[in-house]
């Protein structure tokens, strides 16, 4: 197979957006970062809150946590993104939707994209996060209560730490897989990495150079992330455990 | 200082502790053993509340454990208690183990804290190992950590399930010649122990339990000399050898 390759092709101008397709392509980056930074704020922070709350003494709790977690499981990511882009908007109360329908499109696309994928991420986040804390002896609570430390002590102190620490390499895994089902949400019209890939297809193309580009654009983010994260866990490394000082 | 009148407990349909009554004065040492499954832990486990009851009283201290009304948190802190497993906290170094609760609980200022685990930590004879994490020492310096770290509580009674069961046979002793000393100074001690040696030295009074029931509460001279029952008698003669 012959290919004629045309990697000059990036630095030519594109047919719109006053920049060159590298532009698209940075922007597109861009846009991948930023939306997965901010919709996993949101899945570390639902997703903790969620996981806890299944772990806790209290049926109504837990059922709640249970409910969150089934819903956003089991329902593919691409129509949560388009619930919440065509559906939740409509059915909020008048002074919010007014609110909403107020801002920048773009900027409302996006804020409902983050959320969308931040809520979905922060299902699974959640699971982990339960399944570390249920996976602590048993013994390491009662310790905290025979001391004389409240419910919120003993979470905070005593099994959150640790559950934290037990979490990190799934929470690894679940963070990259987040990075690349935000390419999803080019299905509702964020220009993510993704999208100005097709987009350079449609107007440049040049199908082996955008998408070798935006492989590696994935490739180098999900490193960071993975960097990121063995860091974390190198810093929080226990002396005496495995692997550990 | 403990009383438990007539204490009753279900698992389900499984009755764990059948009508246990018995107490433990002010300095004295009981020593509970018994077979496996014969709920010593459970009966142990109930004087703080960790386990709950369905029926009877429990007093520690002139307070009640078994009101709804009463500040349990407050109560257990001031009820020692010691674990097979230790249960030290992986993630925090051997110091900050000992002022955790001291902190939290006590609301001691952290230099108090530290200078009262630092003492207890000399009387254990783990104080080079202050800075080290759980992970760093063997299971006998476990155990003496967490022993030291109950009394930081200024505890009025010490309660241990079964210490020793989870070390090696040669740091057996370690702990035991702690809790041997805690004895001697006069602490009140309700102990889950196969340790019939431990027993002799510094019991004052034994427990035995099978299926449930306390079936004798005399006496470590009348328990070891002349047991009653036949099945305290059956267990002896598998025990001692």
């Amino acid at each position: 197979m012959h290919i004629a390759w045309n990697w000059g092709i990036f630095f030519q101008p594109a047919p719109f957006g006053d920049t060159t397709y590298l532009g698209w392509l940075w922007s597109g980056f861009l846009m991948t970062i930023f939306l997965s930074i901010s919709a996993g704020v949101i899945a570390f922070i639902v997703g903790s809150f969620f996981g806890i709350l299944r772990t806790l003494p209290n049926r109504f709790f837990s059922i709640i946590g249970t409910a969150y977690v089934e819903i956003f499981r089991n329902i593919p990511l691409i129509i949560h993104l388009f619930v919440w882009v065509y559906v939740i908007p409509e059915i909020l109360p008048e002074s919010m939707k007014e609110w909403l329908f107020d801002l920048e499109p773009s900027f409302f696309i996006f804020l409902m994209a983050t959320i969308a994928l931040g809520l979905f991420t922060g299902a699974r986040i959640c699971e982990q996060l339960r399944t570390a804390i249920q996976s602590l002896p048993a013994g390491q609570k009662n310790a905290g209560i025979a001391l004389g430390l409240t419910l919120r002590q003993i979470y905070l102190y005593i099994l959150l730490p640790n559950a934290y620490r037990r979490v990190l390499p799934p929470l690894t895994s679940e963070m990259l897989n987040m990075v690349k089902n935000s390419a999803v949400a080019s299905t509702i019209g964020i220009v993510e990495l993704s999208k100005q890939a097709s987009q350079l297809l449609e107007h440049a193309s040049t199908p082996y150079e955008s998408f070798i580009a935006v492989t590696i654009g994935y490739i180098i983010i999900n490193i960071c992330v993975m960097k990121t994260m063995q860091y974390i866990e190198k810093r929080t490394r226990l002396p005496g455990s495995l692997g550990g000082k | 200082m403990i009383s438990l009148r007539n204490i009753s407990k279900w698992y389900g349909e499984f009755q764990v502790l059948k009508d246990c009554t018995t107490h433990v004065g002010k300095g004295e040492v009981v020593v509970v053993c018994g077979p496996s499954g014969s709920g010593k832990s459970t009966l142990i486990k109930t004087v703080n509340a960790l386990e709950p009851i369905q029926q009877g009283t429990i007093i520690v201290d002139n307070v009640n454990v078994t009101n709804k009304a009463t500040n349990l948190a407050k109560l257990r802190s001031k009820v020692g208690m010691v674990f097979q497993h230790f249960e030290l906290f992986p993630h925090l170094s051997i110091v900050k183990n000992l002022t955790l609760a001291q902190v939290k609980v006590l609301k001691r200022d952290e230099e108090e804290a530290t200078k009262k685990a630092l003492t207890l930590l000399d009387r254990v004879g783990l104080l080079a190992h202050a800075q080290k994490f759980p992970g760093q020492l063997s299971g006998g310096q476990q155990q003496r950590v967490a022993i030291a770290r109950a009394l930081c509580m200024d505890p009025v009674v010490m309660l241990f399930d079964e210490p020793t069961s989870a070390l090696d046979p040669e740091m057996v002793n370690e702990v035991l010649d702690v809790m041997v000393e805690l004895a001697y100074e006069g602490m009140t001690m309700m102990v889950v122990t196969h340790e019939m040696g431990f027993a002799r030295k510094v019991a004052n009074r034994i427990l035995f339990m099978d299926e449930g029931t306390i079936i004798e509460d005399t006496t470590k001279e009348q328990f070891f000399t002349n047991p009653q029952s036949d099945r305290a008698k059956d267990f002896l003669a598998k025990i001692i050898h």
